[in-house]
């Protein structure tokens, strides 16, 4: 038996998906942003980072299924008791990846390792003491000894591939089959790419699955947790946070800069010293303020709190607010600009002179118009935001340190990285997942930038 | 253009007053100072005179905006609003909320901060605009397309990465130099390289790309074609007409970080032990001495303006075109 737990983040990240089909769905019916949006995914790096983005975007979304197991009956005092729910909550991603959030060591143990990562005491049979590695419980308890671990990875490693290939063929085969019956609208999408991104990623998947039944890939933590399960549980925390974060900005730019380059007056001025004030005071010393007046607002109110996820998501979505609170004035101000160009163009007038009401000037004419700023914003803030997640976590102002996040890691390789010899491998992995997302993201956005900034896009060369 | 400037400065004072009340807002109203003496104390049973006694000692047990026990002006200068807020706007920075005079600490505290940012912001620019000027030149050949790649992947790396790294092969495997600390005088150039290399390598990314588009864009004008027309070979046309024109742009957009340099970098400073104003900052944050992020609030917001104002006036200094009204 489950009780499901729905965290206010979840119910934000599932409308933002539900939204962002939506406007899928409405791109298709205009020609003219289709064909935009063609010329992004016809570009093998375009449609190779969109398809990194959807597989981590994928995994956010099954870590944003909670639930809380029922306790087991002998536990509770009798059948007439309430039905006691486990303090700990899941989700979805947890049991994909049992096996590695429920085999713990005691301390660090370097990837694939079979023993501690430094020496312990122990008691030998006759009582006296000794130092030594501890075999580790479950990193390859499976083989004798260090011998066969080489040869042990290296079978599996195979084994894993071929099981995620065939995996991945299945869904392969099925859209080449698809393709090659309904020929009728001229392909453009370099599929070759995809299948093989897809198959990477589904194989890669795989074997880490399979792997880390055996072993810790990618070693364990000070308290002798897996690392690698903690930077994927992170890639929700990235996710949200740059999609969320993003998601605030909007309203706030768009509203506020569309108006003042459209009504301009007193209108213009407010917005002007508006962002103006916002922007001047150092973004990171804004963030930072707030960050600390929500923790003594936490502090102070604990009873509304009474799961420790519950104040860790509250403290989330208002590192997201206030992060979009800060950062939306650059937008705003590029809107401004674009709506004062576009307001005085002949057919706005037109509209005018036809006595169309200003929401329809806005609606119809204006925005559309501005359309391609939004959109290449969005792109880029996502990256800007993942990344300073990294830094403000380090600073002690990011998300809650129970919240696994790539900041959270860093922050804790400090001190690992200054022992000898060095725990490189926390560092590393949430480097490797972080750079992937952000690198994507990055090469997304110059996609997109490519084919909607009218300055660089394809058709107007 | 005195005139001018002085106008600009009258603008900034709403600006410094928005800053201001944005901060008291968010410092005295939202968080009462009970909450932070709560917090500041630490305990959860704190006494309500120990609270009090936290409250006199940095005067923050005055009413908000209007102190009815007073007589006449002191009826608004006897308040927190005045005693914290606007003596800011007269740079009268008071004492932080461990006791210490913010004032000095600043003037103390500057110096290394500058000795890390200055380097690193020239540096950084004359790097940046080499590898930019180098991809222009090499424009459709397979080193644009690589050095692009690269240039997108360092700046998908998070400065915190760069830091790391940068300590830990130069400073601990390779042993080239400490790994933090700070001395004062020529002795600190050991302790500097690295925080300024790293800070030029973090920056290299985007920089790069940014002036890249800046001199293409320049590249496409009519007096580029002009040169090549009359024969000029394509060094002097790189040197003598893309670089200076390409500067302009370029110089205008830099000079708005110029006064915020002063504040020092949060992250160097912090991994490097450098006892500039970034740390210093930083420390105020994790102490929650909410009397010092304030007053760095201010100061940033202060030289932020003032960089708005060099930007505009360079404007008229590099391009005769645009008129200052």
């Amino acid at each position: 038996m489950i009780s499901p737990v729905v965290l206010w983040s979840d119910i934000l990240i599932f409308s933002l998906a539900v939204s962002v089909g939506l406007f899928i769905f409405q791109v298709r019916k205009k020609p003219q942003a289709k064909a935009r949006w063609r010329s992004v995914f016809e570009s093998k790096i375009g449609l190779t980072s969109f398809i990194i983005i959807v597989f981590y975007v994928l995994i956010s979304l099954m870590d944003s299924v909670h639930f809380r197991e029922q306790l087991s009956q002998f536990e509770a005092d009798g059948p007439d008791q309430n039905l006691a729910y486990s303090s700990e909550v899941k989700s979805i991603l947890d049991i994909a990846l049992k096996n590695l959030n429920s085999t713990t060591e005691t301390t660090y143990s370097s990837p694939f390792s079979l023993y501690s990562f430094s020496k312990e005491n122990m008691t030998n049979d006759d009582g006296s003491v000794y130092r030594d590695f501890i075999r580790l419980k479950h990193g390859g308890a499976h083989i004798q000894g260090d011998e066969e671990r080489f040869s042990d990875i290296l079978i599996k490693s195979v084994q894993a591939l071929l099981i995620g290939l065939l995996i991945a063929a299945i869904p392969v085969m099925l859209h080449v089959m698809m393709r090659k019956k309904s020929n009728h609208e001229e392909d453009y999408i370099p599929w070759n790419v995809a299948y093989g991104t897809i198959i990477t990623l589904i194989s890669l998947a795989t074997w880490v699955i399979i792997l880390s039944q055996y072993y810790h890939i990618l070693g364990t933590d000070k308290v002798g947790q897996d690392v690698l399960y903690q930077s994927i549980k992170s890639i929700r925390t990235g996710v949200l946070i740059g999609t969320l974060a993003t998601l605030v900005t909007l309203p706030f730019a768009i509203i506020l800069g569309i108006s003042a380059g459209y009504f301009k007056g007193w209108i213009d001025d407010t917005v002007q010293f508006i962002y103006t004030t916002l922007s001047s005071i150092p973004g990171i010393l804004l963030i930072a303020a707030s960050v600390l007046l929500i923790d003594v607002y936490i502090e102070t109110n604990p009873e509304k709190f009474n799961l420790t996820i519950l104040r860790s998501d509250f403290k989330f979505i208002a590192l997201c607010a206030i992060l979009g609170l800060t950062s939306w004035t650059t937008l705003c101000r590029m809107l401004r600009a674009e709506t004062l160009k576009v307001s005085q163009l002949d057919y706005v007038q037109a509209a005018h002179a036809f006595g169309v009401s200003h929401r329809g000037v806005i609606g119809k004419h204006i925005l559309p118009n501005v359309t391609h700023i939004i959109l290449i914003a969005v792109v880029l803030d996502f990256s800007a935001f993942v990344l300073a997640e990294a830094v403000l976590s380090y600073i002690g102002v990011g998300v809650d340190p129970n919240m696994y996040s790539w900041g959270n890691m860093i922050n804790a390789a400090r001190s690992e990285l200054s022992r000898d010899p060095t725990v490189w491998w926390s560092v590393t992995s949430a480097f490797i997942l972080m750079f992937t997302l952000v690198l994507a993201a990055n090469l997304f956005s110059d996609e997109v930038r490519n084919a909607f900034d009218p300055r660089t896009a394809k058709g107007n060369e | 253009m005195l005139a001018y400037i002085f106008r600009r400065f009258v603008y900034a004072i709403p600006i410094l007053i928005g800053v201001n009340i944005l901060t008291f807002i968010l410092f005295f109203m939202v968080n009462t100072p009970d909450q932070m003496a709560r917090v500041h104390l630490g305990d959860k049973h704190v006494t309500q005179d120990a609270i009090d006694n936290w409250k006199v000692q940095r005067g923050y047990d005055k009413p908000l905006f209007i102190n009815a026990q007073q007589d006449a002006t002191n009826m608004f200068t006897d308040t927190i609003f005045f005693e914290k807020s606007i003596k800011l706007l007269a740079f009268d920075f008071g004492k932080s909320d461990e006791g210490r005079n913010i004032m000095s600490d600043i003037k103390e505290r500057m110096w290394p901060s500058l000795a890390v940012q200055i380097p690193t912001f020239v540096i950084g620019l004359l790097v940046n605009i080499c590898f930019a000027l180098l991809i222009v030149m090499f424009r459709a050949s397979l080193f644009e397309i690589t050095a692009l790649t690269a240039c997108v992947a360092m700046l998908s790396i998070s400065s915190v990465f760069y830091i790391i790294g940068g300590q830990f092969f130069f400073a601990k495997l390779w042993n080239l130099v400490p790994i933090s600390g700070y001395l004062s005088g020529m002795e600190a150039i050991s302790f500097l390289i690295l925080p300024i290399i790293i800070g030029v390598i973090s920056g290299v990314g985007s920089g790069t790309r940014l002036y890249r588009t800046i001199f293409i864009e320049e590249a496409s004008r009519d007096y580029m074609r002009t040169a090549r027309a009359k024969g000029v070979s394509e060094l002097s046309i790189l040197f003598k007409h893309l670089l200076p024109n390409g500067m302009i742009p370029i110089l205008t957009s830099v000079v708005v970080v110029i006064p915020t340099l002063f504040m020092g970098s949060l992250l160097i400073e912090s991994f490097f032990g450098i006892p500039g104003l970034g740390s210093y900052t930083l420390d105020a944050i994790q102490a929650q001495d909410f009397a010092v992020v304030r007053c760095m609030v201010f100061l940033g917001a202060c030289l932020y303006i003032v960089g708005l104002l060099l930007t505009d006036i360079s404007y008229t200094l590099v391009d005769p075109r645009v008129k200052l009204s």
